[in-house]
Parts: structure tokens; sequence; C-alpha cells
């Protein structure tokens, strides 16, 4: 076990370092020039070409890969072309929105989301089930930002209770920090939960149909063993793999609901330093997701084993 | 349990409220701030920020005249030399005395970047610190506009720096964000492009006249001031509504009547003069190297279509045909009225013919992510087209734009023949350091006229030593810049801003500043 960790741990150099070649080559072949961004509308192209020659945009793009490769080799991200920030402190700063709100994200979409799945496929056609599935296929295809307006009008502005927008950290307080994160959380929970919810139904469906679940009945096994302890256990490996899909997403950043509620999160960080084509913030945000993705999916793949003895590493 | 969690939401809440009251004023300006250096940019959040945290030499009051500010000035009988002596109590936020030297290092850093700062430059014999208190500057020549460059409020006022911070090279960011001005930037506090915080400078001396635009007493009447970017404006507007802000600095014009039946909050035009809308065409290529082809795609284009695109409702846009915007000193519409009154499409049809345009197609840059610039190509496009232009629209984000307008090659290969931008009317209402009038050639703005009349002209203006000289030249410009195309005016239109009725004596200047103004409780 403690190798194959390692094994994939060191597998993450070679994926890191293509990622790095990939999106530095891809960001100086996109048009754009943040030197621009930072002269303003006003600037003549002499003024332009100066500022360009002092941020170093003019060197020979192989010195600016070096340069950078040596960067992150020393563990420093580099420095904001635009606000002279350390990309480090901005993606700190960035980073704890987004994880909080992912894992509240997570955490509500899965204690709603499982029963829900697991009812719907016991309660196979019935009422319940239609309920669930016709949730499930409205929180998919209503606009994350619509359902985002909707919660803000009712929630905030009709009743009162959380504010309308911003973030405050869990370092404040619960409540401070619930009152804010809460809206858009279960904005982003309605998605999830119908993503998680049709994957425990059509699983535990699969293996309520199996041989060992009739037998566990005609042992007399009580229904809450049956569909907990024999069905979900075994249907819990794809679920576990939506659900860590399913997370990696949201700390790559929800750009979207960040947006509607304010929150100074990473897909905002994102979207802007591409915007404004800030070349440090946008390589070390896509090196971090990537880096993200490839540890969540070794955490997913990991976990299999707990719920499926038969998988070894 | 249940009562447990409530009771304590509630006391986070009060707690939070009460931290987040008192007189903290929270804001949502036009765009994040991420550039702190004003002198090495023109973006307007960097100027705002800098009229927060520095003060500056002579500011310009709703009239368009110069005002003392942090100094008084007097001007030799020969007109060659301005002397500026320093007001008492002016203190930089780290306690040290404003002084003489630190005023010329600021000018200096400055005029190497702005282009009216570099016109005085080329006709100054020296600037030195006569004493603490005193800046003498000597010219060669006079120069009548002299005292407007120094006190324009826009695009690039010369905002004074502590000495050690102004040697900072020009084309290099300051990182030290010391002031002198009404307010402190906390730099802690400070998130690029999220928030950024001042705090009232305790040790700020207020001039005794009243605040009038940029001049007079900067009276700080709060104790904090918040900037809050809300890359959503619907966002902003439920943050007004709710009360979790107390302005917005921008409103969308479709959003209006979101906010018009809300009894807590107002909506109003701020700045009298707003901004102004133009195209620009290059010079360089076919076929707008042709006057007479350039001339027809002026007559081809009327204002009213653009800006009822742009903006909609009346109220907030006007037909303007000055080059150098109207309701300034010196804004006339001379030459313009097929822009402002439409018909000039024959006009354009017999221009084309005459000139023998033979179908070369127009490269139209047009935008697609910046709201205030997405719907002028497009309606301006199929004005060209109807005068019998061939027109390839090409939409790119702002970015590549700017990128790709820098180009001077072939619009066939990666080049450009027109494209729209926006301007705030301070910014272009001297002829000095309106872009759009700079003619020489490769020196020039993006399009790069080559063009002496319009060098004569200006050189006219700088001689002219009266307002009815000043005005006369005017006309002068504007009657060639439309002849020659330097621009095609599209008119002028002011967003509104939105406040919570807790906010009160805002000034209307064109720049929005924080002093002055009142928060209720």
């Amino acid at each position: 076990m403690l190798g194959y960790i390692l094994r994939r741990i060191l597998a993450v150099i070679p994926v890191m370092l293509l990622v790095a070649v990939f999106v530095f080559a891809l960001l100086r072949l996109t048009p754009g020039d943040p030197a621009a961004i930072i002269a303003g509308d006003m600037a003549t192209p002499a003024q332009l070409e100066r500022i360009r020659e002092a941020m170093g945009l003019n060197q020979p793009l192989h010195i600016q890969f070096i340069t950078w490769v040596g960067q992150l080799l020393r563990g420093d991200l580099g420095t904001s072309l635009i606000s002279n920030t350390p990309v480090s402190s901005m993606i700190a700063a960035r980073f704890g929105p987004t994880l909080s709100i992912a894992l509240l994200t997570i955490l509500m979409s899965v204690c709603l989301a499982v029963p829900m799945g697991v009812i719907a496929a016991w309660k196979h056609r019935s009422a319940a089930d239609y309920a669930v599935m016709s949730f499930s296929v409205l929180g998919f295809s209503v606009p994350v930002f619509v359902i985002g307006y909707v919660f803000i009008l009712i929630f905030s502005l009709k009743l009162g209770w959380f504010p309308v927008q911003g973030y405050t950290p869990i370092s404040s307080g619960l409540g401070p920090f619930l009152l804010n994160a809460f809206l858009p959380a279960l904005t982003l929970t309605t998605i999830y939960v119908a993503l998680i919810a049709r994957m425990t139904r059509a699983n535990m469906l699969e293996v309520l149909g199996e041989d060992y679940i009739r037998t566990a009945r005609a042992k007399g096994a009580p229904e809450r063993r049956v569909l907990f302890r024999h069905a979900l256990k075994n249907a819990a490996v794809p679920i576990l793999t939506v659900i860590g899909t399913g997370f990696a997403l949201l700390i790559g950043g929800v750009v979207v609901t960040e947006t509607v509620f304010n929150i100074p999160g990473i897909g905002r960080l994102t979207v802007d330093a591409i915007l404004a084509r800030d070349y440090p913030v946008i390589q070390a945000m896509i090196l971090l997701t990537s880096f993200l993705y490839v540890l969540v999916n070794l955490v997913i793949d990991l976990s299999y084993s707990f719920f499926d003895p038969r998988i070894r590493y | 349990m249940l009562k447990k969690v409530t009771a304590t939401l509630l006391a986070s809440t009060i707690l939070t409220g009460a931290a987040w009251a008192e007189t903290t004023v929270n804001a949502v300006m036009h765009s994040g701030l991420r550039v702190l250096d004003p002198i090495i940019t023109t973006a307007h959040i960097s100027r705002d920020h800098a009229y927060m945290i520095y003060d500056v030499l002579i500011a310009q009051d709703s009239e368009f005249q110069p005002q003392p500010q942090m100094a008084e000035w007097t001007v030799s009988d020969d007109s060659l030399t301005y002397t500026f002596t320093l007001r008492d109590g002016l203190k930089f936020h780290d306690g040290a005395p404003v002084t003489a030297t630190d005023v010329v290092a600021s000018l200096n850093r400055w005029a190497q970047k702005d282009a009216g700062g570099q016109v005085i430059m080329d006709r100054t014999a020296s600037l030195e610190a006569t004493d603490d208190k005193t800046i003498t500057w000597t010219l060669n020549e006079p120069f009548a506009p002299m005292l407007d460059v120094l006190s324009k409020q826009s695009a690039l006022p010369p905002f004074i720096m502590p000495a050690r911070v102004a040697e900072t090279p020009a084309d290099e960011s300051i990182t030290d964000y010391t002031g002198s001005g009404p307010f402190i930037f906390v730099e802690e506090e400070f998130q690029p492009g999220i928030s950024v915080t001042y705090a009232k400078n305790p040790d700020y001396v207020p001039r005794d006249e009243p605040a009038d635009w940029m001049a007079g007493g900067k009276v700080v009447n709060v104790d904090k001031v918040r900037w809050v970017n809300m890359p959503d404006i619907q966002t902003a507007v439920n943050a007004l509504s709710s009360g979790e802000i107390d302005y917005i600095e921008q409103m969308q014009v479709d959003l209006v009547p979101l906010l018009e039946g809300d009894p807590n909050v107002t909506v109003e035009v701020r700045e009298p003069t707003g901004m102004q809308t133009m195209a620009r065409l290059n010079f360089l290529h076919p076929p707008f190297d042709n006057e007479k082809i350039r001339l027809a795609a002026l007559k081809a284009i009327s204002q009213e279509p653009v800006l009822a695109a742009m903006i909609g409702n009346p109220e907030f846009y006007t037909i303007c045909g000055a080059v150098l915007g109207c309701g300034t000193p010196l804004g006339s519409e001379t030459g313009a009225e097929t822009l402002t009154q439409g018909g000039g499409i024959d006009e354009a049809k017999a221009l084309l013919e005459e000139a023998g345009y033979d179908g070369t197609p127009v490269v139209l840059m047009a935008p697609t992510d910046l709201v205030a610039l997405v719907t002028q190509p497009v309606v301006i496009s199929q004005a060209l087209r109807d005068a019998g232009f061939t027109v390839d629209m090409q939409p790119m984000d702002w970015q590549t734009l700017v990128t790709r307008r820098a180009s001077q090659g072939a619009p066939a290969d990666g080049g450009w023949n027109l494209f729209i931008t926006n301007w705030m009317v301070p910014e272009i209402s001297n002829p000095i350091s309106n872009p759009m009038l700079n003619g020489r050639g490769n020196d020039a703005w993006f399009g790069w006229p080559t063009d002496e009349t319009i060098e004569t002209l200006k050189e006219d203006y700088i001689a002219a030593t009266d307002a009815d000289a000043q005005k006369a030249v005017g006309e002068e410009i504007q009657k060639h810049a439309i002849d020659n195309v330097l621009l095609v005016p599209l008119g002028q239109y002011s967003l509104p801003q939105a406040r919570r009725n807790t906010i009160t004596e805002m000034i209307n200047s064109p720049v929005p500043v924080f002093w002055n103004l009142q928060k209720a409780e």
C-alpha cells in the first residue's frame, strides 16, 4: 500500500512537468498582453513597449520558461504581473473560501443525496422515486446562477435570513461563516444532490437485484441492514468516484457561483487572471488544479479498498 | 439544540453587524483594483485609488479651473517661472513632512509618463526645490496651459509621493504606498481584484474652502471606506437593496428599474460630463489611408442608433459631436452635423464613389467581453455596409483587441482598420492630452495619423493666452479633427450611480471621491 502511494506520488512529477510545458506554451501562443492592462488605454505604443521590457516580457520564451521553472523548483510561484503581489499569497487568500464552500457543499450533498438515492431505489417506481428523479432532472437542468438568484430573492431579500453576498472565514466564528456560506453551498448542493442521488439510485437498483440481497432478505435480515450494509456498501465504489470528481471540480473553482455570491475564491482568481493575461497566476492555478485532481483521484482510489475488500494495492 | 444554534447565529450576526456598521462606507466601484501605481497606468480605478491616498499640488474645480490644493502658486510676469508654495501641515502617512523635494521627484516621474507632462518638460529650463516648501519651475518659453495640465483630474494627475517612492523608474510599479492624502491605504486588508480598505487619515489637514470637484477642503467624515469588487452587477444591486453595501459607482442602465421602487435607495447621474464613446480608424492601411474614404465612414454613421443600442434610455446619453467633449470649455460640435442629426448616407456614398473605393474590407475589431463596448461595433458595421463599405467585423476579447491594435501590419496580416473605445470626458477635453489629437505618425496613438496641421493647431493652443483665444483654436481643432477623421465621436453617456439614502453630500465630480460625504447611522 505504502509503495503504491509512493509510486502514485512520484508519477505526479512527469504529469506536472507536462502540464507546466503545455500551460506555458498555450499562454504565450494566446493573443494578449499584460503590459497593456497595466498601461491602460491611453498609453502610446512606445510606452507599452517600455513596460513590456521592464516586466521581462520581451525576453526570449525559453529564457522566460527556464526562469519560471527555476522559481518553481525553489518553491516560488512568482509574482502577479498585474498587482505585484506574490502568487502564493494570492492563492492562499483565495483557497480558504473555495475549500470551505466545497466541503460544505459535499457534506450537504452526501447527507441529502445518498438517502434520497437509496429511498428512490428501494421504493422503485413509487411516488418517492419519481419525486427524487424529478428533483434530479430539475437540479441538472436549471443553470446554477438562476438557482442562486432565486435563493437570494427568497432567503435574502424576502425573508432576510442570509446576507446576499460575501464571505466570512470560519476563523471569525461558525455562525458568521455559515450565514455567508450556506446559500452558495445550498445552490451548489442542488446540482450535486441531483448527480449523486441519480448515481446512488442507479447503482442501488443494480445491487438490489443481486442474489446476495435476496439471500439476506431470505435469512431475515432487517430491511435497513439489507439496504445500508449489504446494498449500499456494494454500490459505493461508483458513487464515491462521482463524489470525488465532484469535489475536485468544486475546489477547481466554481466561478459562476463565486460571482453570484461574491465569494473571493479560486474560480474568480483564475478567470480574472486569464482576462488580464496574468501569466504567473494562470500558470500557478493550472498547476495547482492539476495537482489537486491527481491528489483527489489518489484518495478516491485508496478509499475503494475500504468499501471493496477485493481491491488491494 | 436548534434554539442554541439560532442564538449563536443571531449573536454572531449582531456582533458582525456592529463591527461592520459604524462609519464604514462599503462601495462597489466600476472594477477591481489591481494596479496600485497611478503613474504607470491610466486605469481609472488606479486613479480613483490614488485620489484616496495621495494629494495633488493643484486641482480642478467644477468650472475646469485650476485651484490651489497642496500649494498656492505665482507666475512671473514673463510667464516663464511658476513658483509653488506648499501649505502648512502637509504630512505623509508615515509622519514625515511633505517637502518640495518630494514634489519635484513626483513631478519628474509623472512627466515621464504623461503626454502633457512631456510637453511641459520639453519646455522646461529647470524644476527645483528652492527650499523645503518652495518649488520653482522655470520654462524656456511660455506655456499657457501649464496649470490646466498640472491640475487635470484624470490620465494622469500628478500625484505627490515621497521622494524615495517617486525615484522608482517610471516603467516599474511602486511597492511603497505611502501618500499624504485624506485616506490611508490599509495594505494588510488589500486583496487584488477583490477588496481594498482605506482608513481616515487623522493627520490630514483639509483646506478651508468648501469641496468643489477635486478642489477645496477634503474633509473626511467616515472612519473607513471599503471598496468591494462585484463582477456581477446584479449581485451588487441585491446587496445595495439589502443594505450590505452603501454605494454602486456605475449601474447598468437596464438594471435601474430594479432600484427605482426602493425607498431606501437613490439612483442618480453623478457626473455631468460623463464619458465619450468614439471610433478610431487606422491611417496606415487601405481603405482608411484615404481621407475621402475616412470621411465617408464618418458621414455614414449617426450617433442616435449607436447610443440607443448601447445605453437605451435617453436620460443617460447625449448626442454630442464635439471632439473635445460637450460641456467642456472648448467643446464645439462644428462639422459633426451628420453624426448628431443623421442623414449623411448619400454624402458617404458619393465620397466613396469619388474616392474609387474598391471594396477593400474594413476589419472592425469587436470586443465581446466588455458591456460598454459590445453594441457599437454591430451598429457601426451596419451603417458602413449601408453606405457601401464591405465590413469584416471580427469578434474578440478585449485583451486580444489591445494586443492586435498595436500591430501596424496590414489588416489581412493581423492588423486592423477600426475599433471603438470610451474615454472620460475630462481626459479628452484638452487638446494637449487628448490621445486622438496626436499627429506624430509612429509616435501617435494607435491608428498612427501623420498630421502636421493638428500639431500646428496644438502649438497655437499652447500659445493662446486667454480663454477666448483658446476657444477659437479649439474650434479650429474641432473642424480639422472631423475633416481628417482623427476620430469619430459617437456621443456621450453617463452611467448612473446608486446609493443608500444614508449616504449624503457626495461630490458630483467625474472622478468618484469619498471625502465630504456623510453616512447616517
